[in-house]
C-alpha cells in the first residue's frame, strides 16, 4: 500500500513538470494552430540557462547572488524572449503559408539549437544545485512515509501554475482576447485587436512556460543535449490527448500520464516505451478531440484559406520537362561512380516516401506524423522474407507493399475518422506502436540491433542495376500516385478536402475514399521501404522512428504541399542538402537548420509552389 | 565549457602543425623507405574511414576524436607507416545505422580509404560490420559493445577493440559473488545493451552463487528514464544488492533521485561503465561511494606510458583524458602496429591476416592486448574498483586492472557461437 501512494506521488511530480511544458504548448496551438516543434528546445534552453544563470555567477557551486529561485525565474523569461525573437523573426511570416509548414521552420530552430547549445555548453550533462530550503526528504503527516521535498514542491506547483493561467484568461484583458483569438482569429483582428502583438504575447507566455519548465527541472535531473526531443514528443501526447487549446484538459492529460508512467513501470516495466503511445490511441479512438477539447466548428465551405489551387492537367511545358528530367535520370547511372549510385537509389527511395506522403498531405488534406510506419513495415516485411524464408528480392519486394498496405489498412481505418492534428498524432501513435513491437519483439525482428545481410539477389547486386531497379521502381510508383490524383478516385479525395458536407452531399463516401487513400499511400511506402532495406544491406527500428517520418514531412513541405510533384523537389534538395552538408561539416545541423529557416522563408510555398508562382507571372506577363 | 573551445582552437593550430610536419614527412624520411613504398606503387598517405555518432553521443565522442587525432599524429611525426602518412576521414552517421552504412559506401569507393573503423552504438556497429562484409573490407570496431559483432554475427573482416558486454558483466560478477548479499535488483536501459547486460549477470552471477535470486528488473527507455518512479519501484522490492547498466543522463538521473530517496543506503551496487570519466565527473558532489564499477581511473593511473599518453592529452586538449579518449588513441595504436607488421601493405587479406593475433600496447600502460585470432575480439581490459568522493568528485579507488583476455568464455564455447564461415 505504501509503495501505491508512493508511486502515485511521483505520478504526480512528473504530471506537474510535463504539465508545465504543454500547457505552453497548447496556449501556442490554440491561438496561433502552429505546431511548434521547437517547443523543447525552449524547454531544454530554459534548463541551460538556469543552471548557468543558478550557478556561473558565482564561484565554487554556491548559487550565484541571483539565488537559485531568482535564476530559474530569469532564465524563463530569457527563454520567453528568445520565444519572442523566433515569433518576430520567424513564425510571422508565416501565418499565410499551409497548415503545418510552420512545423518546418520550427524543426530548423531545433537543428540550430542542438548544435547552438553543444557548442555553448559543451558535450558533457551538467548537473544543476539542488533548490534551497527543499534538499532531501520530508516524513508525510499521517502517512508516516519519506517523500522528497522538491517532488511535493512541484507537486503543489502545477495546479498553482493552472490556477494563475485561469486567472489571466478568464480575469484579464489579454486573456479575453486570447480566447477571443482561440475561437476566430478573424473575427478578432476584424474588431481592431493587434494580432501581431497579441501572437507575440502568446508565444513569449509560451515559452516563458516552457522556459520555466526547463528551469525547474535543475534539482531533479541533469541538463543534457537530448531534452528537447526527449520532451517534445511527450508534451504534444499530452496536449493532444488533453484536446488542443484546453488548458484543463492538458492537465487531466499530464495527470494521466504521469500516472501512466509510475504505475507502468510496476506493472509492465519492459513497456514504458509504448504506453504513453498505447494510451494516446485508445483516448483518440474513442474520443477524437481528445478529453476536454470540443470539434472545431465547420469551416464554412468558400472561407478564406479553405480553397486551394484546383490541380489540372499539368502545362506542354512542364510535361516536357518532366520527360527530359526523367530522361536524365535514367541516363545518369552509366555515368556515375559506386557511391553516387547508392545515393541514387537512395534518392529514388526517398522521392517516393515523399510522393506517397504527399497523397495524404496534399490532396487528401490529412496530416500524417507516423508515414514511416509503413516505409519500415515494407522494409521489414522484405527483411524477414530474406532471414527466416531465404525469399528472393523480387518476393520481397511484391510482398513488402502488400504488408505496408495491410498495415495501412488496419491503422488507417481509425486515423481517417478524425480530422487535423488529432489524425497526425493517432498516425504517429500507430508508428510508435509499430516501431516498439521492432525493436522489443528480439526473437523474430532482431530488436534495434536490427537485421542483417539483406542484400539484393545476384543479379541486382551491381549498383548500376540496382539504381535502375530503383528508379523505374519509384517512377512506377509515383506514375501511379499521379495517376491516381488525376483520376475520379482523386478527385473525391479531394472534393472531401475542399468541402467534406459538399461532398457527401453528392454521395461520395467519405471514409472509404480517405481509407483506400491511407491504404494506398502506405503500401507505397512500403515499396520504398523494401528498396531501401536492399539498398543499405540491413535494416533497424530506426527505420520506423520518429525522425525518419519527420524527413518525410519535412521533403513534402519543403517541396510544396499545395504542388503535385513538389515532393519529388523537396526530397531531393532535402536528402541532397544533408548528404552534402553531413559530408562537408562538424556542424551540419547549424547549416542544415539555417538552410531549412532561409528556404522557408523565401519559399513559403515550397520549392514547387515558388517555381509555379514564378512560371504563372510569366505566363501572364506573356498574355500581356 | 570554455575548455571545449579552447581544445578546439588550440586543435586547430595543433593539427596545422600536424599537417605541416606531415607534408614535410616524406621528404625527411629515409631514402630507402621512399624507395621501397615507390617499388610497392603506393606512395600516397594510408586512409581510414572513421564512423561515428558524434552529434548524438558527443560527451564520449569529442575525448575520442581528441585523442585519435593526437595518435595519428604520433605516428605521422614518427614518420608514418613505411614512410606513408596516416590520414582519416571522418562521419557522423548521427546514430542512424542506415546512415552509417551510406558514408561507409561513400569512404570506400569516393574516399578510396583502405580500412574502415568506428562506431559507438552497437547496431551502427552491426551494419559496419555487415557492409565489411559484403564488401570485403576490414572493419576495426572501437566501441561498440555487443557480443554479437563478434561472436553469433561474427565475420572475417571485422575486429573489435573494447571489452565486451559479457566481459564487463564477468569482471562485475567476480566482485559480486562475494559480496553477502542474496536479494537482488537490475536496473538496465531497455535496448539490446541492457538487456543483454541483464542477462549475462543473473546467468554468470547464479552460476558462482546458486544462491542469489533477482527480486526486482526495471528496464527504462535509453534516455527516459523517470527517475523517481524507477527508484521507488526497486526500493519497493527491498533488494540488499543492485546491478546498475544505466549510463549518462539516465545514470545521472538514477543517482541524483537514489540519493535523495536514500536508496542506495544500506545497500551494495554493483554498477557497469560508472566508473568511467564521462559517466561519473558529471555526477559532481553527487557520486555515490562505495559502488563497485568498471572505468577508467585516470587521475591515479600512474605508470610511464599512461602517464606521457595523460600530460601529452592535457597539454593539447587542455582537459583531463577520458575513457573514450583512451579508445580512440588504442585503435589508431592497433591499426598503425598493424599496418606496420603488414609492412606498410594495404590489401584487406593482408591486414586481416595481420591484424589475426596483433599484439599492440595500450594507452593504459598496462599489458600488451592482443586481438583474438579465434574471435577478432581484443583482450583489452577495463578497471573494475570502488566509487569514492575526493575533493567534490567522483573518483576510483581501490582499483585493479582486469585483463580482458581472463574475462572470455572457453574457446569451444566461441567457437560455437561464431558461424563457421567468420573464421
Amino acid at each position: 500500500m505504501d509503495a501505491l501512494i508512493l508511486q502515485a506521488l511521483n505520478g504526480l511530480a512528473s504530471a506537474s513538470s510535463l504539465f508545465l511544458v504543454a500547457s505552453g504548448l497548447t496556449v501556442i496551438f490554440g491561438v496561433s494552430r502552429i505546431v511548434n516543434f521547437a517547443h523543447g528546445s525552449l524547454y531544454m534552453l530554459g534548463a541551460y540557462l538556469g543552471w548557468t544563470l543558478v550557478t556561473r555567477f558565482a564561484g565554487g557551486g554556491a548559487p550565484g547572488p541571483l539565488g537559485f529561485w531568482g535564476g530559474v525565474l530569469l532564465a524563463a523569461l530569457a527563454v520567453g524572449l528568445i520565444g519572442v525573437a523566433i515569433e518576430v523573426l520567424l513564425l510571422r511570416r508565416l501565418y499565410r503559408a499551409p497548415e503545418l509548414f510552420p512545423l518546418l521552420a520550427t524543426f530548423g530552430v531545433v537543428l540550430i539549437v542542438q548544435d547552438l547549445a553543444l557548442w555553448a555548453w559543451g558535450p558533457q550533462d551538467l548537473l544543476g544545485p539542488r533548490a534551497p530550503g527543499l534538499h532531501g526528504a520530508v516524513e508525510l503527516p499521517l502517512l508516516g512515509l519519506r517523500f522528497p521535498r522538491y517532488e511535493l514542491f512541484l507537486i503543489a506547483l502545477g495546479p498553482v501554475v493552472l490556477g494563475l493561467l485561469w486567472l489571466l484568461f478568464r480575469r484579464t484583458r489579454f486573456g479575453l482576447l486570447i480566447r477571443a483569438a482561440t475561437e476566430d482569429r478573424e473575427m478578432v483582428g476584424a474588431l481592431g485587436v493587434d494580432q501581431r502583438a497579441l501572437f507575440t504575447g502568446v508565444f513569449f507566455l509560451g515559452a516563458v512556460l516552457a522556459g520555466l519548465a526547463g528551469a525547474l527541472q535543475l534539482p531533479r535531473e541533469s541538463v543534457n543535449l537530448h531534452m528537447d526531443l526527449a520532451v517534445i514528443v511527450e508534451a504534444f501526447v499530452v496536449v493532444v490527448v488533453g484536446g488542443l487549446g484546453s488548458l484543463g484538459g492538458a492537465f487531466l492529460a499530464a495527470l494521466l500520464i504521469g500516472e501512466l508512467h509510475a504505475f507502468g513501470i510496476l506493472v509492465f516495466p519492459r513497456i514504458t516505451l509504448v504506453l504513453v503511445f498505447l494510451v494516446m490511441a485508445v483516448v483518440l479512438v474513442l474520443r477524437p478531440h481528445g478529453l476536454a477539447g470540443a470539434a472545431p466548428a465547420a469551416v464554412p465551405p468558400g472561407a478564406p484559406g479553405a480553397a486551394e489551387p484546383v490541380i489540372r492537367p499539368a502545362p506542354l511545358a512542364l510535361r516536357r520537362f518532366a520527360l527530359a528530367v526523367f530522361a536524365l535520370a535514367c541516363a545518369l547511372p552509366s555515368v556515375l561512380g559506386d557511391y553516387a549510385l547508392s545515393v541514387f537509389a537512395d534518392f529514388a527511395v526517398f522521392v517516393l516516401f515523399a510522393m506517397s506522403l504527399h497523397l495524404l498531405m496534399g490532396p487528401g488534406g490529412m496530416a500524417s506524423f507516423g508515414h514511416a510506419a509503413y516505409f519500415g513495415i515494407g522494409a521489414y516485411a522484405a527483411a524477414l522474407l530474406a532471414h527466416h524464408l531465404a525469399a528472393p528480392m523480387a518476393a520481397g519486394i511484391a510482398l513488402a507493399p502488400l504488408a505496408a498496405g495491410l498495415a495501412g489498412l488496419a491503422f488507417g481505418w481509425f486515423c481517417v475518422r478524425l480530422s487535423g492534428v488529432y489524425a497526425a498524432m493517432l498516425t504517429l501513435a500507430f508508428a510508435q506502436i509499430a516501431w516498439s513491437v521492432a525493436f522489443q519483439w528480439v526473437e523474430v525482428t532482431g530488436g534495434d540491433n536490427g537485421i542483417l545481410g539483406v542484400w539484393p539477389d545476384a543479379w541486382a547486386r551491381d549498383r548500376r542495376v540496382f539504381a535502375w531497379l530503383a528508379l523505374a521502381l519509384s517512377a512506377g510508383g509515383t506514375l501511379l500516385l499521379l495517376r491516381a490524383i488525376h483520376a475520379p478516385f482523386g478527385y473525391a479525395l479531394r472534393a472531401l478536402r475542399d468541402s467534406a458536407p459538399r461532398a457527401a452531399a453528392i454521395g461520395i463516401p467519405a471514409l472509404t475514399v480517405r481509407w483506400l487513400a491511407f491504404a494506398f499511400a502506405a503500401g507505397l511506402a512500403g515499396l520504398a521501404g523494401a528498396l531501401f532495406a536492399y539498398g543499405k544491406g540491413s535494416v533497424f527500428p530506426t527505420l520506423l522512428a520518429i525522425p525518419r517520418s519527420v524527413d518525410a514531412l519535412l521533403m513534402v513541405l519543403l517541396g510544396g504541399v499545395r504542388t503535385v510533384t513538389g515532393p519529388i523537389w523537396g526530397a531531393l534538395a532535402y536528402a541532397g542538402l544533408s548528404e552534402q552538408l553531413v559530408r562537408a561539416t562538424d556542424h551540419w545541423r547549424l547549416l542544415l537548420g539555417l538552410a531549412i529557416v532561409a528556404l522557408v522563408l523565401f519559399f513559403p510555398e515550397g520549392l514547387a509552389g515558388a517555381a509555379r508562382r514564378w512560371w504563372e507571372a510569366r505566363e501572364s506577363d506573356g498574355r500581356r | 565549457m570554455d575548455s571545449g573551445l579552447l581544445a578546439r582552437r588550440s586543435l586547430l593550430r595543433r593539427s596545422a602543425a600536424a599537417v605541416a610536419v606531415a607534408a614535410a614527412a616524406p621528404l625527411a624520411a629515409p631514402a630507402i623507405a621512399r624507395a621501397q613504398a615507390a617499388a610497392g606503387g603506393a606512395a600516397g598517405p594510408i586512409r581510414i574511414g572513421e564512423i561515428n555518432s558524434y552529434t548524438a553521443i558527443p560527451a564520449f565522442l569529442q575525448p575520442y576524436r581528441n585523442a585519435w587525432l593526437m595518435a595519428q599524429d604520433e605516428v605521422n611525426a614518427q614518420g608514418g607507416i613505411h614512410g606513408r602518412r596516416l590520414e582519416t576521414v571522418f562521419r557522423d552517421d548521427a546514430g542512424r545505422p542506415e546512415d552509417a552504412v551510406r558514408h561507409a559506401g561513400e569512404l570506400v569507393n569516393v574516399e578510396r580509404v583502405h580500412l574502415l573503423a568506428g562506431a559507438f552504438l552497437s547496431n551502427v556497429g552491426l551494419a559496419l560490420s555487415d557492409f565489411a562484409n559484403q564488401h570485403r573490407r576490414l572493419f576495426v570496431a572501437s566501441e561498440p559493445l555487443t557480443d554479437a559483432l563478434v561472436w553469433s554475427r561474427g565475420n572475417r573482416f571485422t575486429f573489435r577493440l573494447r571489452p565486451s558486454t559479457y566481459m564487463q558483466c564477468a569482471m562485475l560478477v567476480e566482485e559480486a559473488a562475494k559480496l553477502p548479499a542474496r536479494r537482488w535488483a537490475i536496473v538496465a536501459p531497455n535496448y539490446e545493451y541492457g538487456q543483454s547486460a541483464a542477462r549475462w549477470f543473473k546467468e554468470l552471477l547464479a552460476r558462482a552463487r546458486p544462491d542469489v535470486q533477482f527480486v526486482a528488473e526495471q528496464y527504462p527507455a535509453l534516455g527516459r528514464i523517470d527517475a523517481g518512479a524507477t527508484v521507488q519501484a526497486l526500493a519497493g522490492a527491498n533488494p540488499e544488492a543492485i546491478f546498475n547498466v544505466t549510463f549518462a543522463q539516465d545514470l545521472t538521473n538514477f543517482v541524483r533521485q537514489g540519493n535523495t530517496r536514500g536508496l542506495f543506503e544500506r545497500r551494495h551496487v554493483v554498477s557497469l561503465l560508472t566508473g568511467e570519466p564521462e559517466y561519473l565527473l558529471p555526477l559532481g558532489d553527487e557520486a555515490p561511494e562505495g559502488w563497485i564499477v568498471t572505468g577508467y581511473p585516470y587521475a591515479d593511473l600512474d605508470n610511464p606510458r599512461h602517464n606521457a599518453f595523460r600530460e601529452a592529452y592535457r597539454r593539447r586538449f587542455n582537459e583531463e583524458p577520458r575513457c573514450g579518449s583512451v579508445v580512440g588513441y588504442d585503435t589508431v595504436t592497433a591499426i598503425a602496429t598493424m599496418l606496420r607488421r603488414t609492412g606498410g601493405a594495404t590489401g584487406t587479406d593482408a591486414m586481416i591476416e595481420a591484424m589475426r593475433g596483433l599484439r599492440f600496447p595500450t594507452a593504459f600502460g598496462t599489458a600488451e592486448v592482443e586481438f583474438r585470432a579465434i574471435d577478432h575480439q581484443s583482450t583489452l581490459g577495463a578497471f573494475v574498483g570502488k566509487t569514492a568522493l575526493r575533493d567534490g568528485r567522483g573518483v576510483m579507488v581501490d582499483w585493479r586492472y582486469a585483463d580482458g583476455a581472463k574475462y572470455l568464455p572457453p574457446d569451444e564455447v566461441v567457437r560455437q557461437m561464431r558461424p563457421q564461415s567468420a573464421s
